[in-house]
């Protein structure tokens, strides 16, 4: 179990070096730093004195490992934009992304799940065919249009719920949520439905299509030859079974989630991380750019590593060395 | 040979698969009857309708199949139009099931025990302890080695032959009266095959429980089955004592299958076989599905279909043995 | 060509096709979607991009039906009073090319480094997969946006509005190859090992031409359906980067475009003005899924 995990921390460490790599790519050599802090007007020897600041001056790899070294440490340096550290700006705005894509993620998965599983059990009666056409517009509906149509409806035309912001916050230390108040949880519904909606249908329609090829199986079969009751067979054998490669999927939507959260932020103006990026694609402002793909990165990495053990907890051929078993 | 009334009966099963192309009749005019204990052996090329008649007795066909015409009936009673939950409780309970791959038959995330006990609290009035006692009990009489311990295993500790047993552990656990088994030992390495089978017959004798035994294996079947059924395209070529079909087939198809075999006690230069190939069921001719690979092939075997017919020992669907064909 | 017609009306994949009125209804509206927007110079009712023919008294006309509304504009008029009908038809002409083109750019992307990778195998192959594995944790989406970002922070602003449209199609099919590169690694893989390649092999074929015409065919099938469900994704992208901002120059109005200057108005009560252009996308995008997954499920009988 613990040389398991080890090993799986070992597997994500290129994939995060890589990743920095990118981001210092585009840090060091994507438009000029120098220039874009300095503004128009400086001499060549504040010029000098900035580029030896930023280490500029270094080799490669020595500015690389300088720039892994601090971002391990959260540093990244002043935003373009704002002139304030990258650091501080992603962590006043963490809280509320987190906050919606936790909504988001809960509405998908259990709603997505026993939709998934209720489709692919009775995949002809109406609901399943209902469910699956809602599913096939989700699908196609882009996310911001979902935004779109819920504020013309729940917000312009009824009035019931805000369509934009966080409403009402309550500081705890340095996190601020919005589950607290009133207005902090009406302003979060909006917004959670459009970001999980997408997410849900994806999880219905992958959990539906596992679902029916477990079934036809030969040890799905058998268990109906030895006459266990449907629900032994669905829930017990089917279920579980389908859970294997459902679990890796959905782990990798719960992470896009947060990633997709730079839509449904842009639609509600809802001030998160992604609403931060996309203003900071906007503006070029490389450095919050290369952090919030590096925090992206570190999240599917985090997620990787769970859904890595939740399948080591479901599937037993994992538990033992491979070798083992066949003929 | 026996004359104890008929555990399984099936009467004219006709077993349809609706396509776009028309409906493919997969399995017609079927009859036979199993004896309490009794092993029939049922043999044929693929496509023949071997499997899908077990599955049809088990109530497990496919969809879209179904069944369009007949009656399958267990100990008197009807068992083709129940109800799925009826079904359920008779699967397992006294008709058991053995698949042919055993490396799939196994749910490979729960252990072979979890298995065997649900089976049992499933069928039997015993509680999970009793269960594990006896799914024990049960490994040990399948020959597996420290059962106790390896109750506790998952299927992908186990090799192929070993999974086998298992399933017909699992297969017997509760007791049935009828094991149906579809190609218990095709997907087995040839060295443990006779084993597998050698396992299979003595439970199946100790228990007194009866077994279709499906297989392409005569070899298997001559050892194992009293009466054995010939199956061609869907429908039973020639049904008898298994001694009778195998030394003196009356069927021409049965002829040539049986003369296909190898014979072990003699060498031969060149195995006879049969010309051309079984029919699809999408085009199956007139007259005798056999006629256009019939070396006695004659005028009414291209116009009607032949009914089993009394042939002296057996019986065939051969115009050959009808009375009045033969006076004509 | 009569004989090839013949045998395609007698083929599995027409009957499906001719089975499934979702699916016929979809080739359909996805027809329409194409015509309209192809020959949106030639039918439409008016010219969104000619200045003088704008007059701002028409500014804000609702939809023809409405009370206020006026037979010229259909589905009335937006702020500088242009026809919304012409705009979307317009825009869906940005939207279609770009997301054709960006998923044809995917494709042959993704069909090439995947043959390589499969035919090559070894460290090449390793190299590409875990590239692939890599960037398909990100949704494309987000890769889209980074490679828009670099490229508009790369570039001088004047160099980067007369290339945008580019840099979308190149973004979005970015974005998107990986997709295409599995699928044909593994039916590569697969038909490597065949007997008819290996032969090919034995006699001495230069391994190009065994790639191209032997194991290509037998992969256009799945290409095919990840296409079809691709370029609804890349639609859907093109739409969203437009949405957000940094996708089609405002010049070059699409869908997406339309969308974002439309949602400005949703307060004040002009909702057709986002509403109608959201629409056109929803069925636009709709048709072609279903036309995917329709062809998934013909080309794949197991899963029938």
């Amino acid at each position: 179990m613990f040389a398991f995990i080890i090993s799986r921390i070992l597997q994500a460490v290129p994939v995060m070096l890589t990743v920095a790599l990118i981001s210092f790519a585009m840090f060091a050599y994507v438009g000029d730093p120098v220039a874009i802090m300095l503004g128009q007007d400086f001499t060549e020897a504040q010029r000098d004195a900035l580029v030896r600041d930023l280490g500029l001056d270094q080799p490669f790899w020595m500015q690389f490992a300088h720039f892994v070294a601090n971002a391990v440490q959260g540093e990244f340096g002043l935003s373009y934009r704002l002139s304030r550290p990258v650091a501080d700006l992603i962590a006043e705005r963490a809280p509320a992304t987190l906050e919606l894509a936790f909504c988001a993620a809960g509405i998908a998965l259990l709603v997505g799940l026993p939709m998934g599983v209720y489709t692919g059990l009775y995949r002809n009666s109406w609901l399943s065919r209902f469910f699956l056409t809602f599913s096939l517009i989700g699908v196609s509906l882009p996310t911001f249009l979902i935004g779109i149509l819920l504020i013309l409806v729940f917000a312009v035309w009824l009035g019931w719920l805000p369509s934009f912001g966080r409403g009402d916050t309550v500081r705890i230390g340095w996190w601020t949520t919005g589950f607290l108040t009133w207005s902090g949880i009406k302003a979060l519904i909006l917004p959670a439905i459009t970001l999980g909606l997408f997410q849900l249908t994806l999880i219905m329609r992958l959990v539906r299509a596992e679902m029916l090829e477990v079934l036809r199986t030969d040890y799905i079969k058998f268990a109906r030859a030895r006459g266990l009751p449907n629900r032994a067979v669905h829930f017990g054998h089917a279920l579980k079974n389908t859970m294997v490669p459902v679990i890796t999927i959905v782990g990798l939507q719960l992470g896009a989630i947060i990633a997709f959260a730079i839509v449904t932020e842009t639609v509600f103006q809802w001030p998160g991380m992604g609403l931060l990026f996309i203003q900071s694609v906007g503006a070029a402002d490389i450095p919050v750019m290369s952090a919030y793909l590096m925090l992206i990165a570190l999240v599917f990495v985090s997620i990787n590593l769970i859904v890595d053990l939740l399948y080591y907890a479901v599937d037993p051929r994992l538990r033992i060395g491979r070798g083992q078993g066949g003929h | 040979m026996s004359n104890a009334p008929p555990l399984l009966q099936v009467k004219n099963l006709r077993v349809e698969f609706p396509t776009r192309r028309g409906t493919l009749v997969a399995l017609d005019d079927v009859s036979f009857d199993i004896a309490p204990g009794e092993v029939l052996g049922v043999v044929g090329e693929s496509g023949a309708g071997k499997s899908m008649t077990g599955a049809a007795i088990i109530g497990l066909l496919e969809p879209p199949g179904r069944i369009a015409r007949g009656e399958i009936l267990l100990n008197g009673r009807r068992i083709d139009n129940l109800r799925y939950e009826e079904m359920r409780r008779i699967r397992g309970k006294e008709i058991g099931a053995i698949f042919q791959d055993p490396l799939t038959t196994l749910n490979p995330l729960y252990t072979v025990g979890r298995q065997l006990v649900e089976t049992m609290t499933t069928h039997l009035p015993i509680g999970p302890a009793e269960a594990r006692k006896r799914a024990i009990g049960w490994l040990e009489m399948v020959g597996i080695p420290a059962a106790a311990q390896r109750i506790d295993s998952y299927p992908h500790e186990f090799s192929g032959g070993m999974r086998q047993r298992v399933v017909i552990a699992l297969a017997l656990c509760a007791e049935p009266r009828l094991i149906v088994a579809d190609e218990p030992t095709t997907a087995l390495d040839v060295s443990i095959q006779a084993q597998v089978i050698a396992l299979l017959k003595t439970l199946a004798r100790e228990k007194g429980t009866a077994m279709m035994l499906v297989t392409h294996d005569m070899g298997v079947i001559a050892e194992t089955a009293d009466r054995v059924a010939v199956m061609y395209a869907g429908r039973i070529a020639e049904i008898g004592p298994v001694r009778e079909v195998v030394k003196h087939a009356n069927h021409p198809y049965s002829e040539g299958l049986m003369a296909s075999i190898p014979p072990l006690d003699r060498r031969v230069e060149r195995l006879a076989q049969i010309d051309g190939a079984m029919p699809r069921l999408s085009a199956i001719p007139r007259g005798c599905a056999y006629n256009p690979r019939c070396p006695q092939v004659f005028d009414k075997c291209r116009a009607l279909r032949p009914d089993l017919i009394n042939a002296g020992t057996t019986q065939a669907a051969c115009w050959l043995y009808d009375t009045e064909t033969a006076r004509d | 060509m009569t004989a090839a017609m013949k045998r395609f009306l007698d083929s599995d994949l027409w009957w499906s096709f001719t089975r499934s009125p979702v699916t016929v209804l979809s080739a359909v509206v996805a027809l329409v979607c194409v015509l309209g927007a192809a020959l949106a110079p030639v039918i439409a009712p008016h010219n969104p991009f000619d200045l003088a023919s704008l007059n701002l008294i028409d500014a804000f006309k609702p939809p023809a039906w409405d009370e206020e509304g006026v037979r010229e504009y259909l589905l009335g008029t937006d702020d500088q009073g242009r026809d919304v009908l012409s705009a979307i038809m317009y825009g869906a002409r940005v939207s279609l090319l770009v997301g054709l083109s960006a998923t044809l750019f995917a494709t042959l992307l993704g069909v090439s480094l995947g043959l390589l990778a499969g035919y090559a195998g070894g460290a090449l192959d390793s190299l590409l997969m875990r590239i692939c594995d890599i960037q398909l944790t990100f949704p494309s989406i987000l890769v889209a946006l980074l490679v828009d970002g670099i490229t508009r922070a790369a570039l001088p602003r004047e160099l980067h509005d007369q290339i945008a449209l580019f840099v979308v199609i190149f973004a979005i099919g970015i974005s998107e190859w990986p997709k295409f590169a599995r699928t044909v690694r593994g039916s590569t893989l697969v038909e490597r090992n065949k007997e008819y390649v290996q032969a090919a092999r034995v006699i001495g074929v230069p391994s190009a031409r065994i790639m191209v015409s032997h194991v290509l065919p037998n992969v256009v099938g799945p290409v095919l359906v990840v296409a079809t469900l691709n370029l609804g994704l890349a639609i859907l992208s093109e739409a969203t980067l437009s949405f957000l901002g940094v996708g089609v120059p405002p010049t070059q109005p699409s869908l997406g475009t339309l969308i974002r200057i439309g949602n400005d108005f949703l307060f004040s009560g002009e909702w057709w003005i986002t509403i109608f252009p959201g629409l056109a996308l929803i069925a636009m995008v709709l048709s072609v899924n279903l036309l995917g997954d329709w062809l998934r499920d013909a080309l794949n009988p197991k899963l029938r």
